[in-house]
């Protein structure tokens, strides 16, 4: 558990501990300790009193979660419509390459979490590609690499 | 103790507004950057903080601004410049190099010709620029939903006052009764802009007539559709105009909670539209006793967890409660029992944007515009294969003609122009033959397609049709909630069809079977995920089923995409010897000497089509 129980009962303080909340719970928790661990999905269950399979329903349910740690750096390949018939695929298969990893896999080194979005919301700049917060347009397979290198 | 700054009378609003103009059309030059996603993904903040800077250093007197997008995206970074007492000029793809040129040009000098758009609508005393509406993309636009964008600071409450903002929820809370509100929209003809096109004045009614002490209403703002991006767009660049429709719309309806569920995928929007409902709140146009009326009405920001499906409205329901997002049977409709069993009505951000601008004009100014049976404007996201990208609003009516070509210049790289897709997963390709089709809700679903939230995404030659529904089938496949069984298997055995015609493994009897599955999961799936998915199949294999045959009989991609079915080789006669490709090529496939003829070894060659991006010399070819 990277997150402390002191810290989750801030966190569940801020949403009343309510239930309609969890969704909200658990982004704020995903956000701090950059993943849902077993150890805080059990904690969370016995607060609220909600069944933890509701919690493993809602952290593999929706695609913001992740149930293993993530790297330091979240690339974001967009997958939408525009992106692909511009060669989005093409942007992602080059970042696999130069990654050494798979889309959804993180490098042993932490440095990088690579996964595919759809969509980002650029579609008039695709193909695009997300590091951490920032947006990059027009990308190609030579361009996305030199990307990689601005993350440390 | 209440804020002095709250508005209760009109002199208040006045005031505000005045204070509003005074920052919009300063007595000093104004620099806007637009800074929305689309903004700063091509270097908009560097182009902020030169001006700042520069500005600062040469101690001018410069107002520099953030604003939002003003929908041509392939111009950005956009800079809008106003000068008092000459008019105001729009800037592109600036860059940090070209901020001292601007400046000396504000001092008397020239501007960089090259950086030079347009000048801004309505000033024509810059010479020698083209106006804004001689340009092919803004000539045939009406802007409704999108009439702020990239034209005020969306973070300055009074700018949008100026605009006229807050001045229809002022109309409606000091002289119209709930039910007034609501004729006037069903009079305006205003269609749900998310996708179905259900009539929104209807929606209303049926939300106002239900007998509860307590409803709510939503804003859906969980634009999933890939290949759009107008409520991205509409609450970077003008999140007011969405939070007036919605406490115009609370108080027609009698809630006094309302929700905006917003993608996760918005960070920027979701900032925008929080710092907008605490600044209203600020002015007394939101939380307890609106306007000195005693109207209460408070909205909540609610981030979406990344799920396609929660657009659809019953699934947003149960996401908004904190539970998966699974849709539930229609009826009852959620105007009839929504959250917690409550009547709550859903509006996508577009819809709400149009709100404030019917009640103000008047509903009849909204209604001439448009066709018979869809009223007013919408806003189109003209992307993929197209000379200019960007967002667009048009009357509803206007040919896809008349969009992609007379707006969007014709297909992108002399390309030759295929197809057109619209609506998202939910909605289908249309070819050529139809590309003097009027676009609005009926006519699209004649075709086979839907209006859907209005992505436009243009296809040339080079993209294969059986891909394309492949790639949706795909899309939908992941997104399917799974909770009932038409939509979950069948999309899952219609992509594996897919699959297999893409690899060279297909036959002609999976035509007929992709056809009844199409049927199947069209007429028994539970929400509109299922019910539309089969589309974006049935309109290929209704429009492009030679592709399909291609892909079956000969083995052929012809668009060169169906990696299995394709090979690459490099035309001798074209071949230069540069070894761009053979730098560039990962696997090692590519050799040859120096300014002699390169090879490609089909053995080694993983079809990663590096070596076809990078030849300058079109000597890589697909077959």
């Amino acid at each position: 558990m990277d997150i402390t129980l002191e810290r989750l009962d801030e966190i569940l303080l801020e949403h009343d501990y309510d239930q309609c909340a969890l969704i909200a719970v658990l982004q704020q928790v995903q956000h701090e300790a950059g993943y849902l661990s077993a150890a805080v999905l059990v904690k969370l269950s016995e607060r609220l009193g909600v069944p933890a399979a509701r919690l493993q329903a809602l952290s593999t349910f929706y695609k913001c979660f992740s149930l293993v740690p993530t790297g330091r750096h979240k690339v974001a390949v967009c997958m939408g419509t525009a992106c692909h018939v511009r060669g989005g695929t093409q942007v992602l298969e080059a970042l696999e390459r130069e990654l050494r990893i798979k889309s959804g896999r993180t490098t042993p080194d932490r440095r990088f979490t690579l996964e595919s979005v759809r969509c980002l919301g650029c579609c008039s700049l695709a193909p695009v590609v997300r590091v951490g917060e920032k947006v990059y347009g027009s990308m190609d397979q030579r361009k996305v690499v030199r990307v990689l290198k601005e993350h440390q | 103790m209440t804020s002095d700054k709250k508005i209760r009378t009109v002199a208040d609003l006045t005031g505000l507004k005045k204070l509003g103009e005074k920052s919009l059309c300063a007595e000093v030059p104004k620099v806007s950057i637009g800074t929305a996603t689309c903004g700063l993904a091509t270097g908009s903040a560097d182009v902020y903080e030169s001006f700042r800077q520069e500005v600062d250093s040469r101690g001018m007197e410069v107002i520099v601004a953030r604003t939002g997008c003003i929908g041509y995206c392939q111009m950005e970074p956009i800079v809008s410049l106003r000068i008092p007492g000459k008019g105001g000029l729009l800037l592109k793809k600036m860059t940090a190099r070209l901020v001292p040129p601007v400046l000396d040009a504000l001092r008397g000098g020239e501007f960089p010709r090259q950086a030079v758009l347009c000048t801004l609508n309505g000033d024509s005393a810059m010479d020698g620029f083209p106006s804004q509406q001689e340009l092919g993309f803004y000539r045939k636009q009406v802007k409704i939903a999108l009439r702020n964008c990239g034209l005020i600071d969306p973070e300055n409450l009074p700018e949008y006052v100026a605009t006229t903002g807050y001045h229809a929820l002022f109309k409606v809370i000091t002289s119209m009764k709930p039910a007034a509100v609501i004729s006037a929209i069903k009079q305006s003809g205003l269609r749900g802009r998310g996708g179905a096109g259900f009539p929104t004045g209807r929606k209303w009614e049926i939300t106002f007539s239900q007998p509860s002490e307590e409803k709510f209403i939503v804003c859906n703002a969980d634009e999933g559709d890939p290949g759009a991006y107008m409520d991205r767009s509409i609450l970077e660049g003008d999140p007011h105009a969405v939070l007036e429709g919605m406490i115009i719309g609370a108080y027609a309806m009698g809630a006094s909670q309302g929700f905006i569920y917003i993608r996760d995928e918005y960070p920027e929007a979701i900032r925008k539209f929080e710092k907008a409902a605490a600044d209203a709140a600020t002015y007394g146009l939101l939380g307890r006793d609106i306007l000195g009326s005693g109207f209460n009405f408070t909205v909540k920001v609610v981030r979406g967890g990344g799920a396609f499906v929660c657009g659809e409205e019953t699934a947003l329901l149960a996401s908004l409660n904190g539970l998966t997002g699974e849709p539930r049977q229609r009826p009852p409709f959620p105007a009839q029992k929504g959250l917690w069993g409550r009547p709550t009505n859903i509006n996508n951000v577009e819809t709400w944007a149009n709100v404030p601008r019917i009640i103000l004009d008047g509903p009849e100014k909204f209604s001439r515009l448009g066709t018979e049976s869809s009223k007013g404007t919408k806003v189109f996201s003209l992307v993929g294969k197209v000379a200019n990208t960007g967002l667009i609003e048009v009357p509803m009516g206007l040919t896809l003609r008349e969009i992609i070509f007379d707006i969007g210049g014709g297909v992108a790289g002399n390309k030759r122009f295929k197809a057109v897709q619209t609506g998202g997963p939910s909605g289908g390709c249309l070819p050529e033959d139809l590309i003097d089709l009027p676009v609005d809700y009926e006519q699209l679903t004649s075709a086979g397609t839907i209006m859907g939230s209005g992505g436009m995404i243009v296809m040339d030659e080079q993209t294969c049709m059986v891909d394309v529904a492949r790639y949706f089938l795909d899309f939908l496949k992941e997104e399917s909630c799974g909770k009932c069984t038409p939509c979950r298997e069948g999309i899952e055995q219609m992509l594996s069809i897919l699959n297999a015609i893409c690899e060279g493994r297909g036959n002609e009897k999976d035509l007929r079977l992709l056809e009844e599955l199409a049927q199947t999961v069209r007429d028994f799936s539970l929400c509109g995920l299922g019910q539309t998915a089969p589309n974006p199949v049935l309109t290929t294999l209704r429009y492009f089923k030679d592709e399909y045959l291609s892909h079956i009989r000969g083995h052929k991609c012809p668009a060169g995409v169906c990696k299995a079915l394709i090979t690459f080789t490099i035309d001798p006669e074209a071949c230069t010897g540069c070894a761009a490709c053979l730098k560039m090529c990962p696997s090692g496939a590519i050799s040859g000497e120096k300014k002699k003829v390169h090879v490609i070894d089909q053995t080694i060659c993983i079809k990663c089509n590096a070596c076809y991006e990078v030849c300058k010399f079109a000597a890589v070819q697909r077959i």
